[in-house]
């Protein structure tokens, strides 16, 4: 009863002084808005980075057979056969951590189409292939698992593979290549991906099923590599180890025994990633937390002037029987008020204004709810706070000195 | 035998300044019955001001009795003396201390909003009790700057009345009045106290004194004089003398 009356006493305050009150909300109306609107576009940048990292196939693994020494003589890994087709299944079967793994061996060649023929590498993968490198179909379609089981003579070429193969722009789709004279059905147009960062011309493939490459071209039954995906990039390191353990159960290696295999994750790209990320988030986060603790300053600036403008409303009240509690609160719900309002409004300016952002300037945004929450909860603790004070020093006033104050 | 409102034993008040103690009230002892009117005047520094803070418990003493209603207000806290504000005195103040840009029933509902007993019914039905009391009845929803000073000062006491306390306070309430109007508010208090209710005015113009049924002089923190007036004038009569004479003073100038 007594705290409702104390609320009313407030909200009037408020609205008696409509000017004063909206401007002491826009420091923080802005305050939040522009956290919510920054930690958007943060976000949003976030997002957009994370896509095109991925696409270069950051959370990307790759498992080869170890270098060993034989007879005093180091070895090539490539020359290696200890990597098989059941290590593959085991690595599927026991990983947690890998969303897609392919099997790979690969050989080079002349890819021959009537007259034309051409130099290049045959990757003999299975369908998840694609998703491991992140790559699409420009036309037709990837080989099936069914079309690995049978080996069939199916094959996915390249973009650089097709301008020489087929340089008088006929359709590839459908039409027959040999690959070191074994005759291929094309089936599909791999999207053009360009050169990678060492200057390999990532179109220069044909891709066929791991299957025939292994029977029909290169005649072996181990595997070059095996290329797997982590299920994020944060989790690639970790999936690294998981596979080494999965390899070495496998490969029944005791605790003396070096690995004879090697794992290697995309490092570079994944430190890149979290760097960006990091600095992005510290950025904003800089930014928000200078915004807001102006809006706070703001609120106790005002509420400080307030007190003071008050003295005498303060002493009159303190002698028609308010206690100094009642003061106190009257003044800390006035803080509050405006601090939750100006958060309630900010947030809705700050949603707005995202909505804008992203319709008429085009930048990916993405709004956190992490970002509405915190900034305003952070507003709220800011009013509390920053009004206590004030308040506090209005509610210890001596009624005499307040009346008599001019 | 009438109430005591007011008991004053061996009052007294000292501050201190560094290393220097004023005496402003050095052993004061009076009562106030219920229903009397009691001006309490003296000039600048004779402890005038003290003894409003100390009556209207804004202020305690250093030593002495002091009760108001049968309440000793010595050791009380703060919390316990607001109550009593709240619940037993009616402020009145010379600069009328009203709240700006609020309307005269919200002015009178204020010391009601600081107790919990009374609720937003029964405090909107005593603020225009008291309001038409003090003959406002039709200016409600006036703010302070749509009155005049009379009217704002009428306000003043509507608010002073609203929490039906046992003694009105009022300190120089007519200062800040012209003479015609200051006649109209002392024939307000004298109808008030005729109703019972027991005033305390404090001031330092002798005029106001001819009003109330008692006066109490101080002088350097001591009583000197405390008589009571056997010749009350009435406010009315001179507010109708003072008209006359402005009239009068009129005809003459005209002719």
């Amino acid at each position: 009863m007594r705290l409702l009356n104390v609320f009313k006493i407030a909200t009037k305050a408020i609205v008696l002084n409509k000017t004063r009150t909206l401007l002491t909300m826009l420091g923080i109306i802005i305050g939040v808005a522009s956290v919510i609107a920054m930690l958007a576009i943060g976000e949003g940048s976030k997002e957009s980075i994370r896509t095109s990292i991925s696409a270069m196939g950051s959370n990307m693994i790759t498992i080869k057979a170890g270098a060993d020494t034989r007879g005093g003589v180091r070895q090539e890994a490539s020359v290696m056969e200890s990597l098989t087709l059941s290590d593959y299944e085991a690595i599927k079967a026991q990983s947690t951590l890998i969303s897609y793994s392919s099997p790979v061996v690969e050989g080079r060649g002349q890819v021959i189409n009537g007259s034309n023929n051409w130099p290049s590498s045959i990757y003999g993968v299975n369908p998840e292939y694609l998703n491991i490198k992140v790559v699409g179909l420009q036309s037709g379609s990837m080989f099936t698992d069914a079309e690995v089981q049978t080996a069939s003579k199916v094959a996915v070429i390249g973009q650089t593979v097709v301008d020489n193969v087929f340089p008088d722009g006929q359709e590839p789709v459908g039409q027959m290549i040999r690959f070191n004279n074994i005759p291929f059905k094309v089936i599909g147009v791999l999207e053009e991906k360009g050169e990678n960062t060492f200057g390999q011309d990532q179109d220069d493939v044909v891709i066929a099923p791991y299957t025939t490459v292994q029977k029909r071209i290169l005649a072996i039954d181990h595997l070059n590599q095996i290329m797997a995906s982590a299920i994020s990039e944060e989790e690639a390191p970790n999936a690294v180890i998981e596979v080494s353990k999965i390899l070495r159960e496998q490969h029944k290696l005791t605790d003396s025994d070096t690995d004879d295999f090697t794992v290697r994750s995309m490092e570079e790209l994944i430190s890149t990633f979290s760097s960006t990320s990091e600095m992005l988030t510290i950025l904003l986060v800089a930014v928000a937390s200078i915004s807001l603790l102006i809006g706070g300053i703001g609120i106790m600036n005002i509420m400080y002037v307030s007190v003071k403008e008050r003295t005498k409303e303060i002493g009159l009240r303190m002698a028609v029987g308010a206690k100094g509690a009642d003061i106190l609160m009257q003044f800390l719900i006035e803080a509050i008020l405006i601090s939750i309002t100006g958060g309630v409004l900010g947030v809705l300016l700050g949603l707005g204004s995202t909505v804008f952002i992203e319709k008429f300037l085009n930048w990916p945004t993405s709004v956190a709810l992490y970002s509405i929450v915190i900034s305003f909860a952070v507003c709220a603790v800011t009013g509390i706070f920053f009004g206590w004070y004030p308040a506090r020093k209005a509610s210890a006033l001596d009624p005499i000195t307040a009346l008599r104050y001019e | 035998m009438t109430k005591e409102i007011i008991k004053i034993e061996d009052l007294k008040r000292e501050f201190t300044m560094g290393t220097e103690t004023v005496h402003a009230l050095r052993g004061i002892s009076f009562d106030i019955k219920e229903g009397e009117f009691v001006t309490i005047m003296g000039s600048s520094g004779s402890g005038k001001s003290t003894m409003l803070n100390i009556l209207g418990c804004l202020d305690q003493p250093t030593s002495g009795i002091y009760e108001i209603d049968g309440v000793s207000v010595k050791d009380l806290s703060r919390n316990e003396l607001a109550t009593i504000r709240n619940e037993k005195i009616g402020f009145i103040f010379q600069s009328y201390n009203l709240l700006a840009r609020t309307s005269a029933i919200e002015n009178v509902e204020l010391p009601l909003l600081y107790n919990s007993k009374v609720s937003s019914e029964e405090r909107r039905k005593r603020a225009i009790e008291a309001l038409e009391k003090v003959g406002l009845g039709d200016r409600l929803h006036h703010t302070p700057s749509q009155l005049s000073g009379g009217q704002q000062q009428r306000v003043a006491i509507a608010r002073s009345l609203v929490n039906n306390p046992v003694m009105i306070l009022a300190d120089e309430a007519t200062g800040n009045l012209d003479t015609r109007t200051s006649y109209e508010i002392m024939s307000l208090f004298q109808e008030l106290n005729k109703q019972g209710i027991t005033i305390t005015f404090v001031t330092h113009e002798p005029d106001i004194a001819t009003f109330s049924s008692r006066t109490i002089v101080l002088k350097d923190g001591n009583i000197m004089q405390d008589y009571k007036n056997d010749n009350i004038q009435s406010a009315a009569n001179e507010l109708a003398n003072y008209l006359n004479k402005t009239i009068n003073y009129e005809t003459i100038k005209c002719i």
